[in-house]
């Protein structure tokens, strides 16, 4: 019992502070794309389409002014930074990717990117403070729900959220999804949905689950999780970082706001008691 | 009879004509004879024209031995009841193109979906398959009873179907269906290298990228005959022992959580992160996605970030160490631990296990030394042994495991810090034609395959994925004959085998 108390005195309270402060995320991290217009211009222009091509996943494709992303199909690989001969596209260190609509994911970087809103009403008084999640993999490689799993350790403590992974659809108010649903996974998939109790929710985690991922052109999947159920919330990467998913539902509960680029401010809840 | 197979070395190309193609009979026996003199058959798959190809691996020897047949009908003896290394093999390649092992005595789909090359269903099935329709074995009695779980499991797990004959809580027998994240990896590397394959490769297995895209670089690398430079593969090694580790400890912490011992369940839940963000430190991927590239790598480990990355390593381990040494002192973990879950190694060796599981059985075998690869051949690594076949031996040779990668990992650092990084490496010249190369890594769970043969422009004519868990999926079901129901969580978790990367 003593080495329980030692180790426990040793390894000290980890919880992160997060929402008040951001964790810091690696120098390499790559998060939120951006498109520097001003390098791009001449070169697109003059027909140059270097990034569109070197994209393996057909994520970005040609708009009227410059190159759209399409941050729903995108590995977040350095291909078309590599590929740009301008230097015009890299990523940046912004976390914060959920939307709450497929058409959002997909944006030229000089529009204003459409993060996901708050649930309202009635949806929002049942789940605000109270979500019980059942998770799917259908499909997944197991990277979407590592970065899943890891926001139940004590280091993000999920529940603190009032956000919970549960055992039972029937305990549960919404499905989170990895994975293209897989021909063999979908009327798992589709039974698990309808023994949820509505009004739910459908959680949409990762590239594969918003538009097929790196399977994207398989036909033994279905390109995601849209493709079976409808879907509230869309999470990209591959995998997501765990704060992404973590940003992506308190946003969606309305727990973090939405103004500015420091809207990390816990608008309930969301304390942590640090010791 | 007596044949000369040629030796193949890891990661080395070999012509397709060098390739010895045997009569059905003398294939068959070559693979019996070898097997029985203590060869692994790490490989049995079939290509399109009714051709069938074998990768035995002679550990001991350090070599691999390739050989082939070509069938006149889709039909030949089955290997398995002589051969029970073979069992999964032969049920995959009835799936894939149809070709039928005769005798078989297991005989069943492995990921529900019609054979590639239109050949007639096996099954007669009319139509597309149902995932987890199958043929199942039953026990018969007034007093069995059977469980089913899955596909969906309480947990963020993958999906799988379990079906236990039981009698009360003992259970007689475990049947393992799985199949449902079939995504077509195999199919889709077919006419490769394509823009996606090194993304797919990684994503075989998500938690084993680097395993996988090693496997897959290296492959590409012998089919072109390159060389990679001494400081691309040592920041190779270190991407895969970060990877090890960070899995191992997951795996302890999971299995103290299901003995219901905390403390070292909460503190390894969060030190794996600590280790998945050292990953993201070099590659800006907590699960090493686009850290290696054929021919090299997309990010090096310059040695200012090497040497930054030191004392976070050191911090780690001294967490980990903190952590799991509660688990060896605490009885109520011990008692558990040492009674759920044996395998037989007689039984281990025959079904061909590999990896963690293979090693908790007392098979001395591990890939970083038998068939070298990257730093592995100059900076050995002791292979971690235990004896028991339980839960308790596969918990212990991660414990053993993660002790030797932080050291490798401190090393390798501590010499990347004191050499320039390298400039960008070449592309890779062409591969070549009709040729076949087997590149093996050892991953957290075991042995990764990759094999790969090509066409007459150097296109990937076949391409063959045998993730460790397709080895190993079997050993769990022996691990829970006689147990409790109830202790299969436990033993699940103490293999914590890959469902997407045996159903690829």
């Amino acid at each position: 019992m003593i080495h329980i108390l030692l180790s426990r005195w040793r390894q000290g309270y980890r919880t992160l502070p997060y929402p008040k402060a951001l964790p810091a995320l690696p120098d390499r991290f790559r998060g939120r794309p951006k498109i520097h217009p001003e390098r791009c211009a001449e070169s697109y222009s003059g027909a140059c389409r270097a990034c569109a091509e070197a994209c393996p996943t057909e994520a970005i494709t040609p708009g009227p002014t410059g190159p759209r992303l399409d941050l729903g199909r995108c590995l977040f690989c350095p291909d078309c930074v590599e590929a740009c001969p301008e230097g015009a596209i890299e990523y940046t260190q912004e976390h914060r990717l959920a939307t709450r609509d497929r058409g959002d994911l997909v944006w030229d970087s000089t529009e204003e990117y459409r993060l996901a809103t708050a649930l309202d009403g009635e949806m929002k008084r049942l789940f605000g403070r109270s979500l019980k999640l059942r998770v799917v993999s259908a499909g997944g490689c197991n990277g979407c729900e590592v970065d899943v799993n890891v926001l139940g350790t004590l280091a993000w403590d999920l529940g603190r959220f009032g956000i919970q992974y549960v055992a039972s659809p029937r305990h549960a108010d919404g499905l989170l999804l990895c994975g293209p649903v897989t021909k063999n996974m979908a009327l798992a998939v589709r039974k698990t949905y309808d023994a949820i109790p509505g009004p739910k929710l459908v959680i949409a985690v990762g590239a594969c689950a918003i538009a097929g991922g790196p399977f994207f052109r398989q036909e033994e999947q279905l390109g995601g999780a849209a493709s079976v159920v409808p879907v509230d919330l869309f999470i990209p990467g591959c995998p997501p970082h765990p704060l992404t998913i973590l940003d992506g539902l308190l946003r969606l509960l309305g727990r973090i706001g939405t103004n500015g680029r420091d809207g990390t401010t816990p608008l309930d809840g969301g304390e942590t008691s640090q010791k | 009879m007596s044949l000369d197979l040629p030796i193949l070395r890891n990661g080395q190309r070999l012509p397709l004509r060098e390739v010895p193609d045997l009569p059905i009979r003398d294939f068959r026996e070559a693979i019996l004879r070898r097997v029985q003199e203590g060869d692994r058959l790490a490989c049995l798959c079939a290509g399109f024209d009714l051709q069938l190809m074998a990768v035995l691996a002679d550990d001991a020897g350090h070599a691999l031995r390739v050989l082939r047949t070509k069938l006149d009908a889709p039909r030949y003896p089955a290997l398995t009841p002589d051969c029970p290394q073979a069992h999964l093999f032969e049920r995959e390649i009835a799936e894939q193109t149809g070709i039928v092992a005769e005798g078989h005595p297991w005989l069943k789909p492995v990921r529900f979906h019609l054979p590639w090359t239109g050949a007639p269903d096996p099954w007669n099935r009319g139509g597309a398959p149902i995932p987890g329709v199958a043929d199942f074995y039953r026990v018969e009695g007034e007093e069995v009873h059977e469980v089913a779980v899955g596909p969906v499991h309480a947990g963020v797990i993958e999906p799988g179907h379990f079906r236990f004959q039981c009698h009360g809580e003992r259970v007689f027998h475990l049947e393992i269906a799985l199949g449902y994240q079939h995504r077509g990896l195999e199919k889709a590397l077919i006419g490769g290298p394509h823009p996606l394959s090194l993304k797919q490769a990684e994503t075989a297995a998500g938690d084993s990228s680097i395993a996988h895209a090693w496997a897959y670089c290296r492959l590409l690398e012998g089919l072109a005959d390159v060389q990679v430079p001494e400081r691309v593969d040592l920041v190779r090694g270190v991407a895969l022992e970060l990877e090890r580790a960070a899995n191992h400890v997951g795996d302890l912490g999971a299995l103290s959580g299901d003995v219901g011992f905390l403390p070292t369940a909460s503190f390894c839940g969060r030190i794996r992160g600590d280790w998945l963000n050292l990953s993201a430190e070099g590659c800006g991927s907590r699960l090493g996605r686009d850290w290696l590239r054929p021919g090299g790598l997309r990010q090096d480990l310059e040695p200012a970030r090497a040497a930054a990355m030191r004392p976070r390593l050191d911090r780690a381990w001294a967490d980990t160490e903190d952590a799991v040494e509660l688990l060896w002192g605490a009885a109520s973990v011990m008692i558990r631990f040492e009674a759920a879950g044996r395998v037989d190694p007689d039984q281990a060796r025959e079904i061909g296990l590999v990896g963690v599981a293979a090693r908790a059985c007392g098979l001395d075998r591990d890939v970083r030394r038998d068939h070298p690869f990257g730093p592995y051949g100059t900076r050995p690594l002791s292979v971690a042994q235990a004896e028991s076949g339980n839960v308790h031996s596969r918990a212990w040779v991660r414990w053993l495991e993660l002790g030797e990668s932080s050291r490798f990992l401190a090393a390798a650092l501590a010499s990347l810090a004191e050499r320039e990084a390298d400039p960008r490496p070449r592309p890779l010249p062409p591969r070549a034609p009709e040729h076949l190369c087997v590149s093996l890594t050892e991953g957290w769970r075991g042995e990764v395959l990759h094999l790969a043969w090509t066409d007459a422009q150097g296109r990937f004519a076949r391409y063959k994925i045998v993730d460790p868990s397709f080895h190993n999926w079997f050993g769990l079901a022996l691990a829970l004959r006689g147990e409790q129901v109830s202790d299969f969580p436990l033993c699940n978790k103490s293999f914590n085998l890959s469902y997407c990367g045996h159903d690829l």
